[in-house]
């Protein structure tokens, strides 16, 4: 049920955005989601992509510091309070999110939502119990 | 003003013979005393009596940096501990420092001989000393300290950092003399001047100078902004520490070197042969009268010229001009001496980076700036993808290099392409 998100070390300087993402073009990756975090000296790339092993090795053979990271893809219904059902959950249970980010599904109908938790296992058992669609990786690289 | 005018204006003839009988005496103690030195004069197939002349010292092999890590910490020790009263070192991790000591008599002619300098710089009982070298490890502060303290000034123990402080007492106590690194020097001026103090209205009227290269350009700079007269001072933490060798203020030109105690010769860096006084090489330092840890033509890596005319001060002693060159790899930032290979063995030591880096120097007003750029690993954020692991890494380094050496770097964390870009491992902005 867990997700491969590919993790990229960006230096914050003019150009590496870019150079990361005309690797992906010229690979014919096509990117399903993603979000940057940064701070003052560096960035972090996090990618879903249709083609997790691909994207590690090219952007490893562009000279990128990539890792593959473990997240959790949760489905809920685009209306108002579909990400709070799930923090409820997780805040009974104690589960720590340490980041997410989240994108509409093409449909429109449903928004999925990416979580990085320092327990993936563990989220994941709760949320099925309390039966939330959690998309396999499979799943998502093809949405 | 001479400090000790005997030993001081001693005729060459007489300052020869003097050294020869010194050298022939340390030779006899470290060859029996010292496995290092027995070792190396026996493969040299000499011993302490081949050496008949100050000539025949070029016999003798060198004795190098590299040497003094290998035997960390005390196997170039000549006495034994209970009789060593002091201990001072080189920043670096185990291993890659230098750990030198004193017995009670190399303290006193330590003494002696930075009180020489000072009486060299005008002082007298009735200065008070702002000594802004740094109290610790590193010889500096201490070894000025004893010997203002020797010739009856009054000494301010302030060591370095705290700016806005120093400026302050500055202002308040008087004093008339500043011992400090010129950078930093340079550093209270400009501090002063931008908390609208007058720096050229303290009381100062003279200032001791040394530990970092720097040039006459940088001294013009220091005498305008406070209204003094800044001399140089040369000291090698290996030999003794400061007061090697001191500008005397009749004279301004060149430092005189201290040599009823030491022999210095000039070498080329390249072959180790010896050049004739007076043609630019590299200095080699041989410690007459240190009995806990006596060097034999140590390398100083130090480039320099020995001035032989006489000097109008009086003094006998031959000078050495301001050292603007090195013949190794060795770095002075503010005032502190490190080799890349230091900073090499602390990246090893942190798991997410490789130990390839960058090292950027520059500066940042009249201080020493280190921008250090390092490679992430490829297991750089493992699991977690995290932007805190990263931080944490960055921490870790900016730590470790204040503790081990004394440096505080801004860390960049950078992807090998920008190493690759970037070439050189140490790019030196800097101008002295």
């Amino acid at each position: 049920m867990k997700v491969e998100q590919i993790s990229v070390f960006l230096e914050n300087k003019p150009g590496s955005l870019e150079h990361a993402t005309r690797v992906l073009k010229e690979n014919n990756i096509n990117i399903r989601t993603l979000s940057i975090a940064e701070t003052v000296d560096f960035g972090i790339l996090r990618l879903i992509v249709n083609d997790v092993e691909k994207t590690n090795q090219v952007l490893k053979e562009a000279g990128f510091r990539v890792s593959k990271t473990i997240v959790v893809a949760v489905e809920v219904p685009d209306q108002p309070g579909g990400l709070h059902g799930i923090m409820e959950v997780l805040q009974k249970e104690s589960i720590n999110v340490e980041y997410l980010y989240a994108f509409v599904e093409k449909s429109g109908q449903n928004a999925v939502i990416i979580f990085r938790f320092d327990d993936p296992e563990k989220a994941i058992d709760v949320l099925l119990k309390q039966k939330f669609t959690v998309v396999p990786g499979a799943k998502l690289y093809e949405f | 003003m001479i400090y000790n005018e005997e030993f001081e204006t001693l005729p060459r003839e007489a300052l020869k013979a003097l050294q020869l009988k010194r050298l022939q005496q340390v030779l006899q103690r470290v060859y029996y005393t010292v496995g290092f030195y027995k070792k190396s004069m026996d493969a040299a197939k000499i011993t302490p009596e081949s050496i008949q002349s100050l000539k025949d010292l070029q016999k003798v092999p060198f004795i190098t940096r590299q040497d003094l890590r290998n035997n960390y910490p005390f196997g170039l020790f000549a006495v034994p501990m209970s009789n060593i009263v002091r201990l001072h070192a080189s920043s670096g991790t185990s291993g890659r420092a230098s750990v030198f000591s004193y017995t009670r008599r190399d303290l006193d002619t330590w003494t002696d001989l930075t009180a020489r300098s000072l009486v060299a710089a005008g002082l007298n009982k009735n200065d008070i000393v702002h000594n802004a070298f740094s109290y610790g490890l590193l010889p500096g502060g201490l070894g000025l300290h004893y010997g203002i303290e020797k010739i009856g000034a009054s000494v301010i123990p302030i060591s370095d950092g705290n700016t806005k402080r120093q400026i302050t007492i500055l202002q308040d106590f008087g004093p008339t003399v500043l011992c400090a690194t010129p950078s930093y020097a340079l550093h209270l001026a400009q501090e002063g001047t931008a908390m609208g103090v007058n720096m050229k209205s303290l009381q100062l009227r003279v200032g001791i100078f040394g530990s970092e290269l720097w040039s006459d350009a940088t001294r013009d700079a220091i005498e305008e902004a406070f209204n003094i007269k800044a001399l140089n001072i040369f000291g090698l933490s290996e030999i003794m520490g400061p007061g090697i060798a001191m500008e005397c203020l009749e004279g301004r030109r060149g430092m005189h070197i201290f040599e009823d105690h030491f022999i210095v010769e000039t070498i080329n860096p390249q072959t180790g042969e010896t050049l004739p006084e007076g043609e630019e090489g590299e200095l080699v330092f041989t410690s007459l009268t240190r009995e806990a840890f006596p060097l034999i033509r140590y390398r100083s890596g130090d480039i320099s010229r020995l001035i032989t005319e006489p000097c109008r001060c009086g003094r006998t002693h031959i000078r050495m001009e301001r050292v603007l060159k090195r013949s190794d790899d060795m770095l002075t930032i503010r005032g502190i001496n490190i080799f890349p290979v230091q900073v090499e063995a602390i990246l090893k030591d942190i798991q997410g980076v490789e130990p390839h880096y960058q090292m950027i120097l520059d500066k940042e007003g009249a201080l020493d700036a280190v921008e250090l750029h390092v490679e992430v690993s490829d297991i750089f954020f493992g699991e977690a993808g995290g932007v805190k692991e990263l931080q944490m890494i960055e921490k870790r380094i900016v730590k470790d290099m204040k503790d081990y050496l004394s440096i505080s770097p801004r860390v960049k964390l950078v992807t090998p392409q920008t190493l690759k870009e970037g070439g050189k491992k140490v790019i030196d902005k800097r101008t002295i």
